[in-house]
């Protein structure tokens, strides 16, 4: 019994997270492409309130995460995967350089344009498109990070 | 300011209930890789969290109503972000949520410096964008 709930709340444990993580994006602003931008335009008119987005989920997760280190393992796993990269070498500086104009040009970041294909807009679709394209010339020119 | 507030504090609740419940890191950037790219073993979770998110919109449509989405038509604009976008996150191992979220909440130096690198370059982008002589309907 103990290891059929453990493969259903594995089931129901993500499905949860992704519901939450939507409505967190939604509520905030975050999947509002005109006011992730408004937020980027730090030099212009700048709409500062999505700071406190991030000031919050950090807060969340932060205290999340301290208080799992008293835990020997998952709820509903047997590990917690722990990011095994520690590096900082070019590779991180230079995806995250490509990212943050990708993000500044339209305002989407990868959970706003996944959750908005929902929405069934055009844009959006060729977006999400583009996205998966770019993910697999990555992936085949330079493979994963080790 | 309050709506801010309290969809970051979803935000970092979702990230909190896949990290005690099953030990991974909500990164949406990892989710799409897991599933577009077909990584053996993180596809079970991925597709579960990404039926949420989805499922998320029509829920959030039915409690609160129909948000507020503004988005470029440019589709230049649009093909060359959604590249960038989907080739920097892969490179550079994560995007707003893995490192902006889940990784600074864990101090992890990696995501700080990741985080501090999209968000000045993404300011820059704007900067450059809307100062130059050209209606980039955004």
């Amino acid at each position: 019994m103990y290891k059929l709930n453990n493969t259903v709340m594995k089931m129901i444990t993500p499905l949860v997270s992704g519901i939450l993580f939507g409505l967190g994006l939604l509520l905030s602003g975050m999947a509002n492409p005109a006011k992730v931008r408004a937020f980027l335009d730090v030099f212009g008119d700048w709409q500062p309130a999505l700071i406190a987005v991030m000031v919050a989920a950090i807060a969340v997760f932060a205290l999340a995460y301290a208080f799992s280190k008293k835990m020997k393992q998952p709820w509903f796993h047997s590990i917690f995967h722990k990011p095994s990269l520690t590096a900082l070498d070019a590779r991180l500086i230079i995806g995250a350089a490509l990212f943050g104009i990708g993000w500044g040009m339209v305002g989407l970041c990868p959970g706003p344009a996944l959750l908005s294909i929902m929405t069934g807009q055009e844009d959006v679709l060729i977006f999400i498109l583009a996205l998966l394209l770019g993910n697999r010339i990555a992936h085949i020119s330079v493979g994963p990070a080790k | 300011m309050w709506n801010e507030l309290a969809g970051g504090a979803l935000i970092g609740l979702a990230a909190a209930v896949l990290w005690l419940g099953i030990g991974r890191i909500g990164g949406i950037s990892g989710v799409v890789a897991n599933l577009f790219l077909l990584r053996q073993g993180h596809r079970f979770w991925s597709l579960y969290f990404l039926i949420g998110l989805l499922l998320a919109y029509p829920l959030y449509v039915y409690l609160v109503g129909t948000p507020d989405m503004q988005i470029t038509n440019n589709k230049v604009v649009l093909v060359v972000a959604g590249i960038l976008v989907g080739a920097g996150t892969y490179i550079g191992n994560g995007c707003t949520s893995g490192h902006g979220v889940c990784g600074n909440g864990r101090l992890s130096l990696r995501s700080i410096v990741a985080t501090c690198t999209f968000m000045a370059f993404g300011m820059l982008t704007v900067l450059i964008m809307n100062n130059l002589p050209y209606s980039w309907d955004v």
